[in-house]
């Protein structure tokens, strides 16, 4: 990373004197007994002592909920204690993939399921391939040789910071039925459609909204990438009059795999959690239309009416499955380039 | 114009002379002004139209500004008319207050002559608008609703869960950069196995873990489990490398103890690297979504982002609420952008990390 000091002019740092005086204070309290246990520990005993906090949260907020989502996922019942809860053992899982057909999620017992995978498989396909082919071609346009490269670059960026909810709203405001896109079409003499309303178009546009809000940041990190391919392999192609199209498939390309993949895998994992600005967006409607994986276990955990925490942990492992399959292969790939790199 | 635009189609190297425009020039230039008006088009939208009244959201075709038509109050009528421009059969224009409209021809008054009723076709008159902006639709949820509630939390949860972050965060990268022990791997390997664990996938056992602990319905509910975040360990572990060693020993022969090491040296020397945690912190917070909607049930504990989203469910006509709520939700991450997005871009683009 690069370091960002910024030199503050010296009133600031008075400020921020005045301000960290009682935090000072604090801190020096805190000394004299951890000075204490230094005694008792000693030295490299400290150590555990700076981790702690970290691991302690992790612990209680992270591994024990893994631990216990497996327990969840074998009992059944409504009571969300697990003192409360029976024993069924696979009973949940059964149910989940009780199916006639696999192909047709109305012939499963968990049709609602069976709808939210295969919602956020499509989902996954077209919004991952249509996402990272625009973020690679951004990348590529702002690699070229701009003026106020860093302004287009934080235009295209500027999105992945607004939350889901803005994102979710700021949409469904423009896609309703008397909103912007429906008049833009109706001046050029087109169609208008009630975008939210219909199935297709639902789905059609939670992927571009989706699209729009994260595509900057992939294109960012292509744009590195990019960045980081030596510039004296260009000039060697330009000085053999390697044409445009043929440089980027033997040198461009090639070279930024190892980004690619990454950001391909970064994107699969983040697209099979979709939840929020769809969410938002559409409810998960029309219908089931836009009812992705993580809403469904949402709704099946907390707030539908038959309630069913069980299954929804059940469900959870099931997708958490899928994620670590992906970030494992995602570390593999970042563990083969870094190698590459060192030597 | 002319210079305005030979600055901005300038290409670097030719100086606006020398060669032509090869193809993949424009597109790069279709690509971005596409991209500039793609990705702010809809906020700008949204800011505009959130100073609108309920009758100027409901105007199809949509205007950019927002207007309103004008009214006035005439002697004889009780509520007020609307005014219009009214082409007048003899030519010439005069501002007249519709009375009533009965099919496609228009009654009008003259509002200093109420007495004579004046019939105008309706393709001859056009409304008198000026523009207004309609501040009530800020200042109206603020009273009406618990958006100031709702707000505090929000800036709560956001600070409290940043400092936290900052302290917990620096505190193990540091123990895992500056120290030998036995279990560094493990713990490494503990802090990279969380990253493969998103909410999604433990909601259910986590909110029966907040409500066992008394948090259920609490702001703490909100802010403990996302202060130790693996991103956070990284970014200030990767920096504290590049710390030397030397100062720490140098420190520890002062009979500096390691607090002291870890606050007065260590600390002050990541600060960088700090200010990015911070302000990843700060966004991430501030748009989290799915967690406090688990965890918050109680309406006067809702964060802005869980508020806005429930109203915008409720208040399923009251577009002028809604918009102006979503540009309050959306100023601070905006103010980011605007002051900090490098910090965030290089931190991004150098890390490869969300």
């Amino acid at each position: 990373m690069t370091p960002i000091a910024s030199s503050s002019p010296a009133s600031n740092r008075r400020l921020g004197s005045i301000l960290f005086v009682p935090v000072q204070f604090v801190m020096t309290l805190i000394d004299a007994p951890l000075r204490a246990l230094q005694k008792l520990t000693g030295i490299s005993g400290m150590a555990m002592f700076f981790l702690a906090p970290n691991m302690l949260i992790f612990g209680i907020f992270v591994l024990l909920p893994l631990a216990i989502n497996f327990v969840y996922s074998m009992t059944g019942g409504t009571a969300f204690f697990l003192a409360d809860r029976t024993f069924i053992g696979f009973d949940q899982y059964s149910r989940l993939f009780e199916c006639g057909n696999y192909l047709d999620p109305l012939s499963c017992q968990e049709d609602a399921f069976w709808t939210a995978v295969g919602n956020t498989a499509w989902f996954v396909v077209l919004q991952v391939t249509l996402m990272i082919l625009m973020a690679l071609g951004t990348a590529l346009i702002l690699n070229r040789d701009l003026r106020a490269r860093s302004f287009w670059r934080a235009v295209f960026f500027f999105p992945v910071l607004l939350s889901p909810v803005v994102v979710g709203l700021i949409w469904k405001w423009i896609l309703q039925r008397q909103g912007l896109l429906n008049f833009a079409l109706f001046e050029m003499g087109l169609e208008p459609h009630n975008w939210l309303t219909d199935r297709t178009w639902a789905f059609a546009a939670a992927v571009a909204v989706s699209i729009w809000a994260h595509m900057g940041f992939y294109a960012l990190i292509l744009l590195a990438g990019l960045q980081a391919i030596p510039k004296d392999l260009y000039e060697a192609a330009e000085m053999d009059g390697t044409k445009a199209a043929r440089v980027f498939w033997r040198i461009t390309l090639p070279l930024l795999a190892p980004n690619l993949l990454v950001v391909v895998v970064l994107a699969l994992i983040k697209a099979v959690q979709v939840f929020d600005e769809v969410y938002v967006l559409t409810g998960g409607g029309p219908g089931t239309s836009t009812m992705f994986l993580t809403q469904y276990i949402y709704e099946t955990g907390f707030a539908s009416q038959l309630r069913n925490p069980g299954l929804a942990a059940a469900a959870s492992i099931l997708m958490g499955l899928v994620l670590v399959v992906l970030t494992l292969f995602q570390l593999g790939i970042g563990r083969r380039t870094e190698g590459k790199r060192k030597r | 114009m002319g210079a305005a635009a030979r600055f901005i189609f300038r290409r670097r190297g030719s100086n606006g002379r020398g060669k032509g425009w090869h193809w993949t020039d424009i597109v790069t230039w279709v690509w971005l002004v596409c991209g500039l008006l793609i990705m702010f088009g809809p906020a700008v939208w949204l800011g505009f139209s959130s100073f609108k009244t309920p009758a100027a959201l409901a105007e199809f075709p949509p205007t950019i500004l927002p207007y309103v038509t004008q009214e006035v109050r005439v002697e004889g009528y009780d509520k007020p008319l609307a005014l219009y421009e009214a082409t007048l059969e003899g030519g010439g224009t005069r501002v007249l207050a519709e009375v009533r409209r009965i099919g496609i021809v228009s009654q009008m008054v003259d509002p200093n002559a109420p007495g004579e009723i004046i019939k105008v076709n309706i393709a001859d008159r056009a409304p008198v608008r000026t523009m207004s902006f309609a501040t009530e639709n800020y200042t109206q949820p603020f009273v009406q609703f618990d958006f100031v509630q709702y707000l505090w939390n929000s800036v709560f949860v956001t600070v409290m869960a940043t400092l936290i972050t900052l302290v917990v965060n620096s505190m193990a990268a540091f123990a895992l950069s500056k120290y030998e022990f036995r279990g560094r791997s493990v713990a490494m390997l503990i802090i990279l196995a969380t990253l493969m664990v998103p909410l999604s996938v433990i909601m259910v056992p986590l909110y029966s873990i907040i409500s066992t602990i008394g948090l259920f319905n609490n702001l703490w509910g909100v802010i403990l489990p996302t202060v130790a975040t693996p991103t956070g360990v990284f970014i200030l572990r990767q920096y504290m490398l590049t710390i030397p060693d030397e100062l720490i020993d140098a420190a520890r022969m002062d009979k500096a103890s390691e607090w002291q090491i870890y606050w007065r040296i260590v600390l002050p020397l990541a600060a960088p690297a700090l200010a990015v945690l911070a302000i990843f912190s700060v966004v991430w917070r501030w748009n989290d979504f799915l967690w406090p909607l688990i965890v918050l049930s109680r309406r006067e504990l809702y964060t802005l982002q869980v508020g806005l989203s429930i109203y915008a469910g409720e208040l399923n006509v009251q577009w002028h609420f809604i918009l102006a709520m979503t540009v309050v939700t959306m100023i601070p991450v905006v103010l980011v952008f605007i002051f900090l997005q490098r910090f965030i871009t290089t931190g991004i683009a150098g890390a490869g990390l969300k």
